[in-house]
């Protein structure tokens, strides 16, 4: 029998496995934490953690509950300080950034600073930038987690471009003064896991979660959304992850 | 050099390096004297209405909390803040005494976004700059490197750089597009740290997060420290002072200065005490009761820690665990 599982936890699953073992990664505030917590222990126990507040290598035994908290660098190989960390992202050491977004459109760019169209005084007031702009404008691959996949977050058009991701397309980045070959590079929601087309740019479905059919993805996205030639469905959380996740990565249920 | 872009918002002062040389060299003390004061006489004289602050590292990391609350206590008004953060700012916001924000990023990180911030600049009350944290720290250390601005790659094609005050330019060397930050120079640093002699040098444990830069940046620079130790001490281990004595202008004994948040290796952070206020925040009547009750209902630091209990606060010591 299946073991049964929330939404969250499917999510933090997925997010973890594309974290591969034996590189960087740079870890935003939330759900990256939970699934570099999850990846560590499970497939990827050579994972580096970078936090921007200057943790490196941190152990992630207990779930760090901001990216300066002393668990981004319990038991690290360093302890710096944020201008390092970005440093060292900007001379392309950093491999993967993880990342959260209020609004993601088809190229990847993601919006945490305002809801509305006008800046000041705005609708609503979002957290800002935090480290999220210097990740995604340095780190090679960036992966960004969307927990509620619907057409108020998978949007056309965004009301604020916090952070690039393709910006209007194929060569942007690079027009814009960001280092080549940089970029979004997975893209994973509640309902699925979503790349990015070589060509175009573009976001494209890869494979959706158990459950969901390529069309429930398509009516919960804003944009048109393209999709691979062979959609596959994402393997639900197994007995083990779940274990680890509930028992060892979040045992206080602070998100899941 | 060619302007390509600028952002539009204001900033706090023009990057004036002269200015700031002529503070340093009439200012610091170039000769080790005693700065160890209380908060009250700290803020009271380093700290003016319409200041520029800056405070390191944030709300719930080695955050200069006694600080903060000594400036609310005193009412320094029209501040214009730089950085980011959560409790610090969120309660320099709450007694409204903020007109402006250089923000990166003011929320609770586990727990979601600010009300406080959501209240205070969107009925237009805070007027607001947007920078991204590599950012801030870079117009830092460009204060810290004495020079008026520092190039870096980031920002580059958002709205991030749109909403900043910063400049994208061709590189003189390479032609390719480079974003100029203004160096930040503040009126006043606030930091928080592990050890402190009587001159204000400093040591810092685990991250040093952007310590290094706001110091050299401030002009005027109040340190807190949860010990005070002999210089012998510090003399012992002098390369882990971040901080050295002549960047500094007060020096503050605040054990558990940082409370409600954590000071690694010391104490972990008071959670209980963390979602209240955070529920308090919902509602403009409860935020102002928590004030009242925490912030102008107490003298002084003291008073604070009486308030919140040494039973608790041993609590939380045990719970930060070991190395």
């Amino acid at each position: 029998m299946m073991a049964e599982y929330n939404e969250t936890e499917l999510l933090i699953c997925i997010a973890a496995r594309q974290m591969a073992d034996n590189t960087t990664a740079f870890i935003g505030t939330g759900i990256p934490m939970l699934a570099a917590a999850l990846a560590k222990k499970m497939h990827a126990p050579n994972l580096v953690p970078v936090f921007e507040f200057g943790g490196i290598g941190a152990s992630l035994e207990k779930l760090p509950l901001g990216v300066g908290d002393s668990r981004t660098f319990h038991k690290a190989v360093a302890a710096t300080g944020i201008c390092d960390m970005m440093e060292t992202a900007a001379r392309g050491f950093i491999e993967y950034g993880f990342l959260g977004g209020a609004q993601i459109d088809m190229y990847g760019n993601l919006n945490t600073t305002i809801i509305g169209e006008k800046y000041w005084p705005p609708k609503v007031r979002l957290p800002g930038s935090g480290g999220a702009n210097e990740v995604g404008s340095f780190c090679w691959k960036t992966i960004v987690i969307m927990r509620q996949h619907d057409k108020k977050r998978f949007v056309k058009k965004l009301d604020f471009l916090t952070t690039p991701g393709y910006l209007t397309g194929p060569g942007a980045r690079e027009k814009a003064g960001l280092p080549p070959n940089t970029g979004p590079y997975r893209v994973v929601s509640n309902l699925g896991l979503m790349g990015f087309e070589e060509k175009t740019k573009r976001m494209i479905l890869l494979a959706t979660n158990p459950g969901i059919t390529v069309q429930q993805v398509l009516d919960n996205t804003d944009f048109a959304m393209l999709v691979a030639d062979k959609v596959v469905e994402n393997e639900p959380p197994s007995e083990e992850e779940l274990r680890i996740l509930r028992t060892e990565v979040d045992p206080d249920r602070l998100y899941i | 050099m060619n302007v390509l872009e600028s952002g539009v918002s204001e900033l706090f002062v023009k990057p004036d390096i002269w200015n700031f040389r002529d503070w340093v060299h009439k200012n610091k003390h170039q000769a080790m004297t005693e700065k160890l004061m209380t908060e009250q006489e700290a803020v009271a004289k380093f700290v003016a209405d319409g200041d520029s602050l800056g405070t390191e590292l944030y709300g719930t990391v080695r955050a200069p909390m006694s600080l903060t609350r000594e400036i609310i206590r005193q009412g320094k008004k029209h501040l214009k803040v730089a950085g980011q953060g959560i409790t610090e700012i969120d309660f320099l916001l709450a007694a409204d005494l903020v007109d402006t924000l250089d923000i990166t990023y003011v929320a609770w990180e586990v727990y979601g976004i600010s009300n406080i911030l959501r209240r205070a600049v969107e009925s237009g009350r805070v007027k607001t700059a947007d920078w991204s944290n590599g950012a801030m720290a870079w117009r830092f250390k460009a204060a810290a490197m004495g020079v008026p601005f520092i190039p870096v790659l980031s920002m580059l094609g958002t709205d991030t750089f749109r909403y900043s005050a910063a400049k994208i330019v061709e590189c003189p060397f390479t032609g390719q597009k480079v974003c100029l930050l203004p160096a930040l120079f503040l009126d006043v640093g606030l930091i928080h740290v592990h050890r402190a002699d009587k001159y204000g040098n400093c040591q810092i444990e685990g991250i040093s997060g952007f310590a290094h830069e706001l110091a050299r940046a401030s002009k005027k620079l109040i340190v807190s420290a949860e010990e005070i130790i002999d210089t012998e001490e510090i003399r012992k281990y002098p390369e882990h002072t971040i901080i050295p004595y002549y960047l500094v202008d007060a020096v503050v004994h605040a054990p558990f200065g940082s409370h409600p948040g954590e000071m690694c290796y010391r104490y972990w952070r008071d959670e209980e005490h963390l979602k209240n206020f955070l529920e308090d925040s919902k509602d403009p009547a409860k935020t102002k009761a928590y004030l009242d009750k925490y912030i102008y209902g107490v003298k002084n630091h003291e008073e604070y820690i009486k308030l919140i209990g040494m039973d608790r606060l041993k609590k939380l010591q045990a719970m930060i665990g070991g190395r």
